[in-house]
């Protein structure tokens, strides 16, 4: 065996890839293209499943049937990954430039919450947000909230559920790219009279906070003004008091690319989450994660189920593989943003 | 009047911009300190809930202290093969896994191969693929193969999911423990006359154990943790995430709480106790 290795050099890093390559070839690889195959089926798990190209009409059926549940899906996601990167970015910030000695403490307890199951802290959440819980309820008896108010089986209490279980994977990139900021580049924007960015900052914090609002608004079906109004107020607040013009032009830059792989990382598990929509909402905030779930374990109507599927993973990866080309392969893959 | 007003305003304003001074100074500790208890919370109301005495079925509203579920964490049907399954399923997968995941890795790190591209794709679109199409197709493959719910299969149908979606993180781990790896001491081990298999066992092997065993401890907490892609292999089957679905719609035992919380102490225990370990390693 070793003489043979030693003649063959170039076959040792075949051998080593092997039976994990095969592996994921078999149970991932294979899979994906039953998947396709189980989408253009016919029939029913009583009388059998027929395969056939013209079935085809599977995904038009799905499409027409299921497509506001994609919509939907997306408008959740999307506000979840806004709100997660807000929440995360001052954190992470924090972590990698207050943090001191207590550095790896607080990135340990960033994480922590992995340890316990992902299904009880989102059972958790329904009874902290519960319509008599420990946070609505006290509110409720001294007054400041009339009785009937709830969050609990609304999308806010699916979007933010979605938003605390995916924090730690928009704060882990962000602060590792915003550890390799070197601090040399601030100081010398600061030498150069970077200073505060009153202006530019409470116009920014105006226009980002107030469209930010209306797209809330927008997706919770509250009254957008709203919150247009509060965005736009609170943003012109913190961009005026706490953005400086070093941060704008040197720090935030640098750290883009972690944002954007934080994005992916809280983007993608939520467009396919359904455990948030089953237990925090109501039938009406059902994501196609709840429908494909129902197709498949209840319904046993898997040529719609891989239908809905396929359209979902075809249109991640398509997302994906715009984000490898913009940003190389190696780097997405090895975390090194 | 008018005087002792305005003594009053000077007095003042300099406590107020002094605490404008503070808070400023202050604004991200004061943020992280939220923020950790956000994130913590969930995990908090976990831990008090299983010293809850619940008056009914549902452990949701707090009634009043109790030590019982604690001295009988398992003294509800079902839940003990439940856990003794995910412990099954988690060491098994993270076995498989671990060794799959580092032989990949060090081909990566230590080869230059064709098709490299191809398999740090391959890597990546695991990782990239939303849990739910993981386990939906390999649902599709297994009922294209039997007729669910695979009964006496299960066992197996599980640990084949779980095996593949924690290769790819045991790959990533290890291999950033290998990019910083020092070749010139396994050049040394090789000048000093010691072949290619000695060479890896007493110097490779020594020196990357540790990104091995983060990647195990990773692995084995995805699996034992997993419920969306078990949902779709398991069949009838119930791990532990799958016994607290089942429950949650006729109200969750208070029990399940209390094996929450030890997983979550044993887990926090084992992490602190391999990062001290491993600083002490490189004290001495």
């Amino acid at each position: 065996m070793g003489a043979f290795l030693r003649r063959n050099r170039r076959l040792v890093p075949y051998l080593l890839l092997a039976p994990g390559l095969l592996w994921l070839l078999v149970f991932y690889v294979y899979p994906g293209f039953q998947m396709l195959i189980t989408s253009f089926w016919s029939g029913s798990l009583e009388k059998g499943f027929t395969f056939s190209l013209d079935n085809w009409t599977n995904y038009t059926a799905a499409l027409s049937r299921f497509q506001g549940y994609y919509v939907r899906s997306i408008g959740y996601s999307a506000a979840a990954t806004i709100l997660t990167f807000l929440i995360a970015y001052p954190l992470a910030y924090a972590i990698a430039f207050k943090g001191g000695r207590a550095k790896n403490l607080l990135l340990f307890l960033v994480v922590a919450p992995f340890f316990t199951s992902f299904l009880l802290r989102t059972i958790s959440w329904k009874i902290i947000l519960g319509d008599s819980g420990i946070v609505f309820g006290p509110l409720k008896d001294l007054g400041f909230l009339s009785e009937d108010f709830r969050v609990l089986a609304t999308p806010v209490a699916v979007v933010s559920g979605l938003t605390y279980d995916f924090l730690p994977f928009m704060t882990l990139p962000i602060y590792v790219a915003l550890e390799k900021v070197d601090k040399r580049l601030v100081e010398a924007a600061q030498d150069l009279y970077a200073g505060p960015w009153r202006r530019g900052g409470t116009i920014a914090g105006i226009v980002l906070g107030g469209g930010l609002g209306l797209l809330l608004g927008q997706i919770f079906g509250y009254w957008p003004p709203f919150l247009a109004v509060g965005g736009a107020l609170a943003g012109a607040i913190i961009g005026a008091l706490f953005i400086s013009e070093s941060f704008v032009r040197v720090t935030f830059p640098l750290s883009l690319p972690g944002v954007f792989a934080g994005s992916l990382l809280t983007f993608i598990p939520s467009m396919g989450d359904y455990i948030n929509a089953e237990f925090l909402g109501n039938p009406d905030t059902r994501m196609i994660g709840n429908v494909i779930q129902n197709r498949f374990l209840t319904q046993t109507d898997y040529p719609t189920a891989a239908a809905l599927s396929f359209i979902l993973m075809a249109g991640m990866l398509a997302a994906v593989a715009v984000y490898a080309r913009a940003l190389g392969t190696e780097e997405l893959t090895t975390g090194r943003v | 009047m008018a005087t002792a007003a305005a003594t009053l305003r000077h007095a003042q304003q300099p406590a107020a911009v002094r605490a404008w001074r503070w808070f400023r100074a202050n604004v991200l500790f004061l943020y992280t300190g939220f923020a950790v208890l956000y994130l913590m919370l969930p995990v908090l109301v976990i831990t008090l809930f299983s010293f809850n005495d619940p008056a009914g079925r549902s452990n949701f509203v707090w009634q009043g202290f109790t030590l019982d579920y604690w001295l009988d964490p398992l003294g509800v049907a079902g839940l003990g093969d439940a856990v003794v399954l995910s412990l099954e399923i988690a060491f098994l997968s993270t076995l498989v896994a671990t060794i799959l995941g580092t032989l990949i890795a060090l081909a990566l790190v230590r080869y230059g191969f064709r098709g490299r591209g191809a398999t740090n794709m391959l890597i990546a679109l695991p990782m990239a693929t939303p849990e739910i199409v993981l386990g939906a197709s390999l649902l599709t493959m297994f009922v294209a193969i039997g007729r669910p719910p695979f009964f006496p299969l299960s066992f197996f149908t599980i640990l084949i999911a779980h095996i593949m979606f924690n290769i790819s993180y045991v790959v990533v781990t290890v291999r950033a423990r290998l990019a910083g790896f020092p070749r010139h001491l396994e050049e040394a081990a090789m000048d000093l006359g010691a072949n290619e298999w000695t060479t890896f066992w007493k110097v490779t092997f020594p020196l990357i154990f540790p990104g091995i065993m983060a990647a195990a401890l990773l692995a084995f907490s995805l699996s034992i943790d997993d419920f969306v892609i078990t949902n779709f292999t398991s069949g009838k089957t119930q791990t532990f995430p799958m016994y607290i679905y089942a429950k949650s719609r006729i109200g969750i035992p208070v029990q399940v709480n209390v094996i929450g919380t030890l997983i979550f102490v044993i887990a926090v225990g084992s992490v602190l106790i391999s990062t001290l370990a491993q600083r002490r390693d490189r004290a001495a």
